[in-house]
């Protein structure tokens, strides 16, 4: 699979020199790129090299210093007055992300809400859906997820693979057009992994576009139209699966790639 | 297979086939049974030097425990205590979350009045708001420096002896409850807070449907605890003279001058309340415990039920030592 063309599309999601630093500490040194739609991105590298961050800067969940992120043609957390850019208000902010779901590496599920009332929380506070459709479009994803028999479950009788499940699930509840992925296997036991990676795989399938941080190189080079190799807050190399993970052209590439797999 | 099973069990259970296993009885406690009756005999003894002292009229007790003014006077504190920790509530959710926000103003804003209310002793607090009359004649709401006035009223009028008690009660508490209700709002993960703004909550959604009820898990105990405080305190607003159960009965045995008697109304009356409103803390607990625990803990008659039930079966063996006896035997 390569590089799919947009044909005239703007891309979903468009990053222009964006820099974040923490006290003294520059994570992100100006990063670029460009996700199509319907395009999977799997962003690999070193932890600490800033691809979490980047992630996290997408929603606005970190305060980007510098640069630009749009989101099909928004500019995210920001408005645009003359030459400046000023941070939104918390309304505005929750309203954007409301377009952009996102899946924690510790699930970050709500553990006074059983996994059903998990996933139809935001829909029906947030989006003023009604309670009975709200519910009837969260037990067909929780049947997308395999978890339909859980649905009354809390969260602390559910394992880890399950509750990604249910929280990947409440992030697409949302009807999000991004879906963004913080390393969603990495705290989980090796025999549970599959499970969640096999929802991801349907959903890319699907036509979601999502941005993957992870250390899961089969999965990247299986599903990903796009891999980005990030270390010490750049964009290190950039392209097709094949090209990244099969033939790195950078040293730091090779390194990680042969430290990994 | 059935069958198989079947002579299975039966083997182990004369415990012949199996020399090795133990019939585990537990632990003999006789300290526990001999604590349990020399506590007995010292509180029947005391019960008892009560009962037969001479200088306690029983029958006085027994006239005013129900008395008109007494019964009313528990409706009047147990009304003070709840508006009173309602207020405090209320008011400390609003500190405490200003304590956490991001703007400095309200930081500090929030900071001193703690650092006022929990500063100076209530009862120098609640002397003040009873002559809040003497420091203000009226209270009139209006914008400061012009003659514009929205409402004016004496003071003595509108904050009355319950008022004053309410406000002094309730706003000193305040600021004991806002740490307690910022250390709950601290317990709950930051992760929480990021899911629920990544799904598009608002800062305030996020805090009334995914902290707050997480928060209560941690706030209901010790709130508990200060609404228990707070009953016993309006006590002290005798000094204002709200007609509240301690200020009944010293009213009441300045004339009759039984004051031993009335203390012990007053005091039995006290230990009722806060038994009573240990029910609905612990149901509370159990309300907000949804989640937290893989099974929801017993009922406090669950409770009961279970140790009569272990109590029975305990009293059962005593009464036949001699089969547990052999079963020991065989296991040694």
């Amino acid at each position: 699979m390569t590089l799919q063309s947009h044909g005239g599309h703007r891309p979903l999601v468009q990053a222009r020199g964006v820099r974040k630093q923490f006290g003294g500490l520059q994570v992100l040194k100006g990063i670029d790129l460009e996700v199509g739609r319907g395009e999977v991105l799997c962003l690999l590298g070193p932890s600490g090299s800033g691809k979490s961050t980047f992630l996290r800067c997408i929603n606005h969940l970190e305060k980007v210093d510098g640069g630009r992120i749009y989101v099909d043609g928004e500019l995210i957390g920001y408005r645009e007055h003359a030459s400046r850019a000023r941070e939104m208000k918390p309304k505005e902010i929750a309203a954007q992300r409301r377009n952009i779901g996102m899946v924690f590496q510790r699930f970050n599920l709500f553990p006074h809400l059983t996994a059903l009332e998990n996933i139809t929380e935001a829909p029906i506070g947030v989006a003023h859906r009604n309670r009975a459709d709200a519910r009837s479009r969260g037990m067909e994803l929780l049947r997308q997820v395999g978890l339909v028999e859980h649905a009354g479950a809390y969260p602390a009788h559910l394992s880890g693979g399950q509750q990604q499940r249910v929280a990947i699930a409440r992030a697409l509840a949302m009807e999000p057009k991004l879906m963004l992925f913080d390393e969603p296997t990495s705290a989980l036991d090796p025999e549970l992994v599959g499970d969640v990676l096999g929802v991801m795989r349907d959903l890319a399938r699907s036509g979601m576009t999502m941005i993957v941080v992870t250390h899961e190189i089969g999965f990247a080079r299986e599903v990903a139209d796009q891999v980005v190799f990030m270390d010490d807050g750049i964009v290190v190399e950039s392209g097709a699966p094949s090209q990244v993970i099969s033939d790195p052209q950078h040293e730091r590439t090779r390194v990680f790639l042969d430290s990994v797999l | 297979m059935t069958a198989a099973l079947s002579g299975r069990t039966d083997a182990t259970a004369t415990g012949a086939a199996r020399p090795h296993d133990v019939a585990a009885a537990p632990r003999r406690r006789p300290g526990r049974w001999i604590a349990a009756v020399a506590l007995g005999l010292l509180c029947a003894g005391w019960v008892l030097s009560l009962w037969g002292n001479h200088n306690i009229d029983h029958t006085t007790i027994a006239d005013f425990l129900f008395d008109g003014r007494i019964v009313q006077s528990v409706l009047l504190t147990v009304a003070l205590t709840a508006c009173s920790m309602l207020l405090a509530t209320a008011l400390a959710i609003m500190l405490a979350v200003m304590r956490l926000s991001e703007n400095p103003v309200l930081r500090v804003v929030s900071w001193a009045y703690t650092w006022f209310f929990r500063g100076t002793p209530l009862l120098v607090q609640i002397v003040f708001w009873g002559y809040l009359g003497l420091l203000y004649e009226k209270i009139s709401l209006g914008i400061p420096l012009t003659s514009v006035q929205f409402f004016s009223a004496n003071t003595n009028v509108i904050v009355t002896p319950f008022v004053a008690g309410l406000l002094a009660l309730g706003m000193n508490e305040a600021a004991y409850a806002s740490e307690i209700v910022r250390a709950g709002l601290l317990s709950v993960d930051h992760g929480q807070v990021e899911a629920a703004h990544s799904l598009g909550m608002s800062p305030s959604y996020t805090l009334r449907r995914i902290v707050v009820p997480q928060a209560m898990r941690v706030i209901i105990p010790p709130m508990g605890n200060e609404t228990i405080s707070m009953l016993k305190n309006t006590a002290l607003l005798q000094l204002i003279a709200v007609p509240e159960l301690y200020t009944r009965a010293s009213w009441i045995s300045a004339q009759n001058l039984s004051q031993v008697e009335l203390l012990i109304v007053a005091g039995a009356w006290y230990l009722v309340l806060t038994s009573v409103l240990s029910v609905p803390q612990y149901y509370l607990e159990r309300r907000y415990g949804r989640g937290a625990h893989r099974s929801l803990p017993m009922t406090p008659w669950q409770q009961a039920r279970q140790g009569v039930g272990r109590l029975r079966t305990r009293l059962a063996r005593l009464t036949h030592v001699a089969p547990r006896n052999t079963r020991t035997e065989t296991g040694t």
